[in-house]
């Protein structure tokens, strides 16, 4: 199939068929641009539908002690669904725990990838850069693929990206409000200057956002809440996978530009007299 | 008997346990499974090899539904 060059020329006529190109991370193609967290789930058999029909091929854990009451295991069921681990160090406050919870993660789910989250504040859960850029530098120089969930602030990417992480991760708006992206401009500007993915992390609350995220030119979305808290996760879950095919579609076919004035559609040449 | 500390609960386990005696007790099976001692985490492959000490404090997590 024909790849179409970010400007969406394709190459041959008419209507060859729009080929996105993958997401890629660190090196691995990933075929789905939409990632789920799987936090806020109402139950096994809801996260069950919610992951197949979001067509996500990866999916966010977080790491807590075992409950030796449960009889469901979460591992499995992602495997079941061939859904890879996406460990996240969701809980942590400082760098140190951060990096003992990744290490942990690490060796339970066999995988180097692992989304940062560094939080400094149990309100709002805003990461905090100093204990982040930290975390990120350690788990960098010790192998991991580290993807950090972080503000959305261009020289917080930016310095993020310079400390070796595979992504950035901005947020929208915080964990779970379902503001959507509040500073469009800030993830645009972050979008222009990454020279890694760009994935959209946290506050989106439904599809439209979604789509907004990858018509602002973010690579991919990750979707937790606005999913699992849903009234019905399994159709939102639908919803967020068509918004993002849509956003990166929409990005590649190139909008036209927004205009202060009108520009007249039809042509003003044959009009009758008047 | 080896008194530890697992997941903050204390814990009596029989002398000369190992890290993975520990985990088949707690755990229904090993898979997703992953064992800290006193801060340091404990790769699979040493679970056998790894003796409980009289106040060791051990964190077995697994993945949970977040992040």
């Amino acid at each position: 199939m024909d790849a179409r060059t970010p400007h969406g020329d394709g190459t041959g006529g008419g209507s060859a068929a729009v080929t996105v190109d993958p997401l890629v991370i660190a090196g691995r193609p990933i075929s789905s641009r939409l990632l789920l967290g799987t936090g806020g789930m109402a139950s096994p058999d809801s996260l069950r539908e919610a992951l197949r029909e979001s067509g996500a091929v990866m999916a966010t854990v977080a790491v807590r002690r075992v409950d030796p009451t449960t009889r469901h295991s979460l591992v499995d069921l992602l495997a079941e669904l061939g859904i890879e681990v996406l460990p996240n160090t969701a809980g942590c406050f400082t760098a140190s725990e951060a990096i003992l919870t990744a290490k942990l993660a690490r060796d339970a789910f066999q995988t180097d990838w692992v989304k940062l989250e560094v939080i400094g504040d149990d309100r709002t859960l805003l990461p905090d850069i100093v204990e982040l850029v930290a975390a990120a530098e350690a788990l960098v120089d010790d192998g991991f693929v580290v993807l950090p969930y972080c503000a959305d602030d261009p020289v917080a990417a930016r310095r993020l990206e310079q400390t070796g992480c595979a992504a950035v991760m901005p947020l929208g708006s915080p964990i779970g409000s379902g503001l959507g992206i509040r500073n469009p401009h800030n993830i645009a500007l972050i979008v222009e200057q990454a020279g890694v993915p760009v994935v959209l992390d946290a506050g989106i609350g439904t599809a439209s956002d979604a789509c907004l995220a990858m018509e602002l030119g973010c690579d991919a979305v990750l979707v937790a809440s606005a999913v699992t808290r849903a009234r019905h996760p399994g159709l939102m879950a639908r919803a967020m996978r068509d918004a993002v095919h849509a956003g990166r579609a929409a990005r590649e076919a190139g909008r036209i530009p927004r205009r202060f004035h009108a520009e007249a559609s039809s042509s003003f040449e044959g009009l009758i007299d008047r | 008997m080896t008194p530890i500390v697992v997941n903050g609960t204390p814990w009596n386990g029989p002398r000369g346990a190992t890290v993975a005696d520990l985990v088949v007790q707690w755990c229904a099976s090993p898979r997703g499974i992953a064992v800290a001692r006193n801060g340091d985490v404990i790769p699979k492959s040493s679970w056998e090899t790894t003796p409980l000490a009289p106040g060791d404090r051990i964190e077995i997590v697994t993945a949970a539904a977040g992040g």
